[in-house]
């Protein structure tokens, strides 16, 4: 009960500290709708974005997630902040927790921009009644990262060579989740013939649920060595 | 240090094993039926392939023990086994290729196999780039451990996902679905290459010892000229 109330501050504590930097925020929806751009110089022709851009928004999230994991851990050093919380003390798979969760409300806050700026751009047409879909896809793909992400971003975050190492360790380890993620998206935008979104999604669950639970198990252990 | 007589003795006996083996697929074991002689390369793809499962699955199990107890030993040989997940993937994936020119007409295929191993080689190569970027042996072998504990979620896919997705890579063969002639040298030369991977392990993690025995000793700078 103890650890649930500290989860519930510390959200509240990530949550205002990304309201109160919310300029980097712009920054990393500016580097999504870039990168958005830059992808269809890759693929000319509007059909080949139309059927790639599944895919193209899911790399978007993924390049614009490194820069907002990177920042999780590195502002709780500043003033010692990190160590101030153990101190008090606070339960370490309480802040893994609180920060995970608020990175995935950070990657779930792309989506609304990602997601029209894709579709203007590549004259995608969605379904309205695909959206709902839409959504808990990416809210799943999301999810999926913010863990592992934040497992690496916490064990990384004083490193030197932090910003290779965490895109070398996160990349290769997301990749059968950028894959459903990919194929869920396809058959959201561009129609479900053979049914088979739900399998998909159910992998996707099952990514979320493996890396949620070893992240929350193995963060201690992190936090132990002075991350 | 104690000198490696039964280490060295596993490396004699997998690499002459090894030798038995290739000999015996090359010349006794009888052609696949549809591929033919290219098939052969099986004999070391295929051992290859398992050994690598068993060296990422010996990491696993050293990484949970090196998290458990804190001791050491268990990083150098976590270290060990890492090593030869990777060192056993990069040979994997390229015979792999060899095979599939021939008989797929391509060198490679973004089939689930081939891209969750390519991914498991990418991810245990990164845990041991990890490695040279902490100083401090402790915090070293405790992140090596974590790493190694989320990377692994990797091999259940390259193993069953074969099953799980059947695309252009075969699913596992058996006894039952092989001409008898082909299994005794796979058998021979599974072993063989778990034997020397289990004598490549235990040379690394010596050597892993090694380097952090003189690391505590404080002499970083001789080490740096020893490794350059």
């Amino acid at each position: 009960m103890i650890v649930l109330r500290q989860l519930v501050a510390l959200i509240g504590k990530d949550l205002r500290l990304e309201w109160r930097r919310r300029a980097r925020l712009l920054v990393v929806f500016v580097f999504g709708a870039m990168t958005l751009l830059l992808f269809s110089f890759a693929l000319p022709e509007t059909e080949m974005l139309v059927r790639a851009s599944g895919g193209l928004l899911v790399l978007a999230l993924l390049l614009s997630s490194t820069l907002g994991l990177a920042e999780s851990f590195r502002v709780e050093h500043e003033d010692r902040a990190l160590e101030g919380l153990f101190l008090l003390p606070v339960e370490p798979v309480a802040v893994f927790y609180s920060k995970a969760i608020a990175n995935t409300l950070f990657l779930l806050a792309l989506g609304p921009v990602l997601a029209p700026a894709a579709l203007i751009l590549y004259s995608v047409q969605v379904d309205p009644s695909a959206i709902a879909d839409f959504a808990l896809i990416w809210a799943l793909a999301a999810a999926g990262l913010a863990a592992p992400g934040t497992l690496y971003s916490g064990m990384t975050s004083r490193m030197r060579g932090q910003d290779v190492l965490l895109p070398l360790l996160l990349f290769p380890l997301v990749g059968p989740l950028l894959l459903a993620s990919v194929k869920s998206l396809n058959l959201v935008i561009l129609g479900d013939a053979m049914d088979q979104l739900g399998s998909w999604r159910n992998l996707l669950i099952a990514f979320d649920v493996i890396y949620w639970s070893i992240g929350g198990v193995l963060y201690p252990f992190v936090c132990e060595e002075g991350s | 240090m104690k000198p490696l007589t039964w280490q060295h003795g596993l490396g004699i006996l997998g690499f002459g094993l090894l030798v038995t083996g290739s000999v015996m697929g090359l010349t006794m074991a009888p052609p696949e039926r549809h591929m033919g002689d290219v098939s052969r390369i099986a004999y070391i793809h295929v051992p290859t392939a398992w050994s690598m499962l068993l060296a990422s699955t010996f990491a696993f199990g050293w990484a949970l023990t090196s998290l458990w107890t804190g001791k050491e030993r268990y990083d150098d040989l976590l270290a060990g086994s890492l090593e030869a997940t990777v060192i056993l993937s990069v040979l994997m994936l390229p015979s792999g290729m060899i095979w599939a020119k021939p008989t797929w007409g391509v060198w490679w295929d973004w089939d689930v196999r081939l891209t969750s191993s390519l991914v498991g080689l990418l991810l245990f190569a990164g845990i041991l780039a990890l490695r040279t970027f902490v100083d401090e042996p402790k915090r070293r072998a405790t992140w090596t451990a974590v790493a190694t504990i989320v990377a692994y979620v990797d091999i259940p896919l390259i193993y069953f996902g074969v099953r799980w997705w059947r695309s252009i890579h075969q699913v596992q063969s058996s006894p039952e679905t092989v001409s008898g002639g082909m299994i005794l040298p796979w058998r021979i030369n599974a072993f063989a290459v778990l034997f020397i991977t289990l004598w490549f392990i235990a040379m690394r993690s010596r050597i892993e010892a090694g380097r952090r025995q003189l690391e505590q000793a404080g002499e970083p700078e001789r080490i740096a000229e020893a490794v350059a």
